[in-house]
């Protein structure tokens, strides 16, 4: 797919609220050949088309930076008006309704909760860090069944439970759980494209063309 | 799938690329950037840089350096050397690194673990160690700012780290670091078997055995410097990575 120098492609917003990886991922969108920009006024927000939700660290960090700068309300707004977001890490478990790691309201654009990782039969340690595979389980804007093994860079104490219905991929660590979900034009992947080479050019290729 | 990780080391000593032997007598082993783009096209897994001369000269991080590293790296990219607050933690996040390795800053002041770990969550944070043999055949954590050994037991001091906050722990055996002739075998299992977090065990692989023989030890990753610069007897400088597919049968039905 050619990017380079296709003005179609509406520039990519990354929310910079103070907890992300902000650079990498305008590092990457570059390489593709996409526009991005980086936002730290949550008015500036209201004319994008897409948007990147980053975040690293923990929740109630996160969703008070969110509230404090008034980004979830230009957020929420956004999205209503039919811009695409894509939450990335903390950034996907954002956009849930709560999490077990803190006592803040999560966004709530997609029903569902985020839990910590449980040792189950199989003894598993907690932060997941590193590379694994990731699996579609339905063809998606994102993932199709027919790519090649796809394997991705995770790094999370926490995952995402939700409905089926939302769930585009999953990780297997220890057992089973969503790595990537969408609800219409709210899309979020628990591992980081920005950080695993060709396969995050890839999944950041279909998102610039989305 | 891979659920262990080989990650190259690169050391950076006043912007150069050096590679040591026992943590000293540098060799100049080219320009960092174009090492960060060669392990870029070969997929590598993660990679570690560490500034070795920013502690000791008491200076902080080269942050235009580390954001052409950052622009450069598709891949997570965990950078230590001269860190100590959380202001400088934060400016690194925000360039694009995934995490951040702290081994001065810990020993003068745990807080600083928690301080970050706290706001960044402690998957960004490793804390390295690195552990030398004393003249009594025992293992003790070498300070290389102040040139002595740590009176406290290295194992605390490691659990001490997890306590405040670390999410990963780098131990580097001095004694191995440079000879290519296997790692520190006993320290790793004593290390795992003891330890909540990942483990990045590095000093002394000389082959993909070597690698292997880490891994099955317990750690859950391992870092390696010479064996992927230096090519043949003469340690001529070829940058290497194994392939993935390599790796997989390598470590393949390891369990840990």
């Amino acid at each position: 797919m050619n990017i380079k120098n296709n003005t179609n492609f509406n520039k990519i917003s990354i929310i910079d609220y103070g907890v992300g990886n902000i650079g990498s991922i305008s590092n990457i969108i570059k390489k593709l050949g996409g526009l991005s920009e980086v936002l730290a006024d949550p008015d500036e927000l209201t004319n994008s088309k897409k948007i990147i939700l980053p975040g690293v660290g923990s929740y109630d960090v996160g969703m008070r930076a969110l509230n404090s700068s008034g980004f979830s309300k230009s957020i929420l707004k956004a999205v209503e008006n039919g811009a695409t977001i894509l939450g990335i890490c903390l950034g996907m478990q954002l956009l849930f309704e709560y999490s077990e790691e803190g006592h803040e309201k999560g966004l709530g654009l997609i029903e569902g909760q985020v839990k910590k990782f449980k040792s189950g039969d199989i003894k598993i340690k907690v932060p997941h860090m590193g590379w694994n595979i990731v699996t579609p389980t339905i063809d998606s804007p994102l993932f199709k069944s027919s790519d090649e093994e796809l394997r991705y860079y995770h790094v999370h104490s926490y995952h995402v439970i939700c409905d089926e219905k939302y769930i585009t991929a999953v990780t297997n660590y220890g057992y089973q759980f969503p790595s990537a979900v969408q609800s219409s034009n709210i899309y979020g992947v628990q591992f980081h494209p920005e950080k695993s080479h060709r396969f995050g050019f890839q999944l950041m290729t279909r998102f610039i063309s989305l | 799938m891979l659920k262990h990780r080989v990650i190259p080391t690169l050391l950076i000593q006043d912007d150069a690329l050096v590679k040591t032997i026992k943590f000293s007598a540098p060799k100049y082993i080219g320009d960092p950037i174009n090492a960060i783009r060669i392990f870029n096209d070969k997929e590598v897994d993660e990679l570690l840089v560490l500034d070795i001369s920013n502690t000791r000269e008491n200076r902080i991080p080269d942050y235009s350096l580390i954001e052409q590293f950052a622009t450069e790296c598709f891949m997570p990219l965990c950078y230590g050397g001269g860190i100590s607050t959380l202001d400088q933690a934060s400016t690194l996040f925000n360039l694009g690194v995934e995490k951040i390795c702290i081994q001065n800053a810990y020993i003068q002041n745990p807080r600083i673990i928690s301080q970050i770990s706290e706001k960044y969550g402690s998957q960004s944070v490793v804390v390295s160690l690195d552990l030398k043999k004393t003249l009594f055949g025992g293992v003790k954590i070498f300070d290389y700012s102040r040139r002595k050994y740590l009176h406290a037991n290295w194992l605390n001091l490691v659990q001490r780290a997890i306590k405040f906050g670390a999410g990963e722990i780098l131990l580097n055996s001095v004694d191995n670091d440079g000879l290519m002739q296997g790692m520190a075998i006993d320290i790793i299992s004593e290390a795992s078997d003891n330890i909540s977090v990942p483990l990045i065990a590095a000093g002394g692989v000389g082959n993909l055995d070597n690698i292997k023989a880490g891994i099955e030890a317990g750690a859950s990753a391992i870092g390696v410097g010479s064996y992927f610069v230096f090519h043949g007897p003469h340690r001529a400088v070829l940058i290497t990575y194994p392939k993935y597919a390599e790796l997989e049968t390598l470590l393949k039905g390891i369990n840990r």
